[in-house]
């Protein structure tokens, strides 16, 4: 009989997804913020003097009627967490093995990141 | 049979902190703990960035002191260290996905665009800190 650790096409397949959704998740992100950050960079570039009315703009013009500055810094953010989850995470994969420390630390980074994520948004959206 | 096996590699098992200082690592290495250095700093000083953004984006007032504010030589080495953190996970991601496309995988593409991920990286840090400093 084939040993079942064994690597390759004739292993044991159970149901698990390897990571493959974090590590496109991690890229996806990535791409998006890159983009987003270049946008940003051009928008305070291309402004006329670097003034308050300028730069609340990058965050909240509108098109046809649509915050589309905000929605885009709404996605931008969604994105940074997404992407730290993976890679702190990962951090904590690497250099934590007792299982209820990592547990915590897993925990306490969720909080950390949708905590920020309350407070830009609710930031971004009340003015 | 073949006599040339080749010599087992050696290992570094269980490196302590004293041995990681003699450990050179190659230039894609440095890039890469550096990647994730950076990326836990963004990650611890996220919301001392975000209250910094809400400062200066909630009323003309509040813009008005982020002068004040990053007028502290402290804010500001804090905020040369962030603009590096950025900068670097930024430049070292882009190589990375460039390498996820299989492009510049072998060893002399590999170890020259790490040494142009460090190089360019703490340039423009460089440009973004002398603007911080009000060099011009």
């Amino acid at each position: 009989m084939t040993p079942v650790e064994k690597i390759g096409p004739k292993r044991l397949v159970v149901g698990a997804h390897y990571g493959t959704l974090d590590f496109i998740a991690q890229r996806v992100t990535a791409i998006i913020m890159a983009v987003y950050t270049l946008v940003l960079l051009v928008g305070i570039l291309t402004m006329s003097g670097f003034t308050y009315a300028g730069w609340k703009n990058l965050f909240t013009f509108t098109c046809f009627m649509l915050p589309v500055g905000q929605i885009l810094a709404t996605l931008a953010i969604i994105s940074l967490a997404w992407h730290a989850w993976i890679g702190v995470r990962d951090i904590w994969m690497d250099y934590v093995k007792p299982v209820g420390l990592r547990l915590f630390l897993m925990v306490l980074t969720i909080l950390w990141l949708v905590g920020s994520i309350v407070y830009f948004v609710h930031t971004l959206w009340r003015v | 049979m073949s006599d040339t096996a080749p010599k087992p590699r050696p290992q570094f098992r269980n490196i302590s902190p004293v041995d990681l200082m003699n450990y050179r690592l190659p230039m894609a290495g440095k890039v890469s703990i550096l990647h994730r250095v950076s990326g836990a700093l963004l990650f611890l000083c996220l919301p001392l960035l975000i209250a910094l953004f809400a400062m200066s984006f909630v009323s003309e007032s509040g813009f008005n002191a982020m002068s004040t504010v990053a007028g502290n030589p402290i804010v500001k080495l804090i905020l040369l260290v962030l603009i590096w953190g950025y900068l670097h996970h930024f430049c070292a991601g882009i190589r990375y996905l460039v390498l996820d496309l299989h492009i510049g995988m072998d060893k002399e593409s590999a170890a020259k665009s790490a040494s142009m991920v460090l190089g360019v990286s703490l340039a423009l840090t460089l440009v973004f800190g002398l603007k911080l400093f009000g060099v011009w």
